[in-house]
């Protein structure tokens, strides 16, 4: 048995190494296909970090009668946060919201000088309340109508923004299905264009597998070079990729992030270096493997 | 050894390639099958190498019925067979010395055996100079030196030679057929398919002849009369 590992093992490599432009050329469209697959893993994370960045945008604001006591919408902040459906609150009292008014305008001198004539804060403390769904705003803003709280709220503004945020999560839900859609469309192209060339360069050896066929070598001693090369072609382009996506990871890192801050690629690569490698090695193995077997399947009917 | 029972093979495009062929072939006969282009001779070659299966017939080799044969057990009987073609079939991105290690490392042969046999065979065709070359760097002849060297490396029962002359010179044709004798003399069962009638009258050895899929004549120390 291991002899005859041994034996196969030389002759996909003797495949390999000798005939030099076919190898390349089946390298050269692996790298093309792992470039695209991990290309689609970067664009997931993108695509996640953009939609998240556009969802933070959609709140509704819970606005509390003057001289409402602090202790109260602690209160009621603690209980919203037991909601399931509420994903974040974050309070703001009056006092913020005055200095983030002044910090906002302090340009202004007519703005600023009215609010210091005003002595004060004419401003109401806040909830900020963020949910997971658009469809889950309800259910907070049904919380907040209890009869309890009345006495406490001046105003809910999720009847205004209703349409604002639906539109958010409309917008991002499409972003979603959008970049699965193209992952996957992609992703078959890919994967039939690397079958196609594999499949190509064994229907070139056709007539060399119906010699090995008649002069006595089983299916899996005919087929297990083929696999062997199929491996090594797979190995080779998974290295070669792993290269050239570093390099482009590098590159083009400081540019997305001076578009996108907070969106660094070359963190998320070197954080998710083992599961790149894993994703282009599976990607190169199986892709040469599963193509040859399904290509050469035919020839070996003799 | 060999034997066909009534055979008959239609290809699929209605073409008749035998009809109702019977006859035997025992341990250690030459045997020349004779015939014009077309009568049938590479698809009698082709059935025993179980390359096609009869359409109607039964076909032994070694009590084995080769009609009925299972996909599987096909490598087994196809190296009890050497075979030499007209067109070689060489593995051309291979040497001279991989082609023939080939069918050693197919039957599981040792490095040491294989190491120790590919020379002394090729020096039987006289081929030892020529190891290291590729199919495409060598003369018609010396091809089919490499394959009859391919078909008897691992000392088949029968060698069956398709017009295995029928791109050489009269030099290398009569360097073949002498081949092909020693081969016999040593314990061989051989098949020759040719239409060389040089070569027929020459060996003095049993002729079957075919015409138009038929056997018209099945002849001890036959000559090739059509």
């Amino acid at each position: 048995m291991f002899l005859i590992l041994k034996r196969i093992s030389k002759l996909g490599w003797q495949n390999f190494s000798r005939d030099r432009g076919m190898a390349a050329t089946t390298c050269f469209i692996i790298v093309m296909t792992i470039l695209l697959v991990s290309s689609l893993f970067i664009f997931q994370e993108v695509s996640q970090f953009l939609i998240s960045s556009i969802q933070e945008k959609a709140d509704i604001s819970v606005y509390f009668k003057d001289n409402t006591p602090e202790e109260e919408i602690l209160n009621l902040e603690e209980e919203l946060t037991k909601i399931p459906e509420v994903k974040d609150v974050k309070y703001v009292s009056e006092e913020e919201v005055l200095k983030e008014f002044v910090e906002r305008h302090k340009d202004n001198p007519v703005l600023i000088e009215s609010i210091e004539e005003v002595g004060g804060s004419p401003f109401l403390a806040v909830l900020n309340i963020k949910a997971f769904q658009a469809q889950q705003y309800q259910t907070v803003v049904d919380f907040l109508n209890k009869p309890d709280f009345g006495n406490l709220i001046e105003k809910v503004d999720y009847y205004q923004r209703k349409p604002i945020i639906e539109r958010i999560f409309g917008l991002t839900d499409g972003m979603k299905k959008a970049g699965w859609t193209i992952s996957v469309v992609l992703a078959i192209i890919a994967i039939l264009v690397t079958f196609n060339t594999i499949r190509l360069a064994i229907l070139n050896q056709r007539e060399e597998i119906k010699i090995q066929s008649l002069v006595g070598a089983s299916n899996w001693f005919i087929r297990g070079p083929f696999l062997v090369q199929g491996t090594i072609s797979g190995f080779f382009a998974a290295l070669i990729s792993l290269l050239i996506f570093s390099f482009l990871c590098w590159f083009v890192s400081h540019k997305i992030e001076f578009l996108f801050p907070n969106l660094n690629i070359w963190s998320f690569f070197i954080d998710n270096f083992s599961t790149l490698i894993l994703i282009q090695l599976s990607t190169g193995i199986l892709l040469g493997i599963i193509s040859s077997i399904i290509a050469i399947r035919k020839y070996l009917k003799i | 050894m060999i034997s066909y029972k009534n055979v008959t093979k239609v290809y699929p495009n209605g073409t008749a390639a035998l009809d109702d062929v019977s006859f035997e072939i025992k341990p250690n006969e030459f045997v020349s099958i004779a015939g014009r282009s077309g009568a049938g001779k590479t698809t009698l070659l082709k059935l025993l190498l179980v390359e096609e299966k009869p359409t109607r017939g039964q076909i032994f080799f070694d009590d084995k019925n080769l009609s009925k044969i299972k996909s599987h057990q096909l490598p087994q009987v196809r190296r009890k067979i050497g075979a030499v073609f007209q067109d070689y079939k060489l593995l051309s991105p291979r040497t001279v010395y991989e082609n023939i290690a080939y069918i050693m490392e197919v039957i599981g042969a040792s490095d040491e055996e294989i190491k120790r046999n590919v020379p002394q065979v090729l020096e039987i065709v006289g081929l030892e100079e020529k190891v290291r070359n590729f199919p495409a760097e060598l003369s018609a002849g010396e091809r089919q030196r490499v394959a009859i060297a391919r078909a008897l490396i691992h000392r088949p029962e029968v060698i069956l030679a398709d017009e295995p002359t029928g791109n050489l010179d009269p030099y290398n044709t009569l360097d073949i057929i002498r081949l092909l004798l020693k081969i016999n003399e040593l314990g061989t069962t051989i098949i020759l398919a040719t239409h060389n009638k040089e070569i027929i009258n020459s060996l003095q050895k049993r002729v079957i002849t075919l015409e138009k899929g038929r056997v018209i004549r099945d002849e001890e120390k036959g000559r090739f009369i059509l």
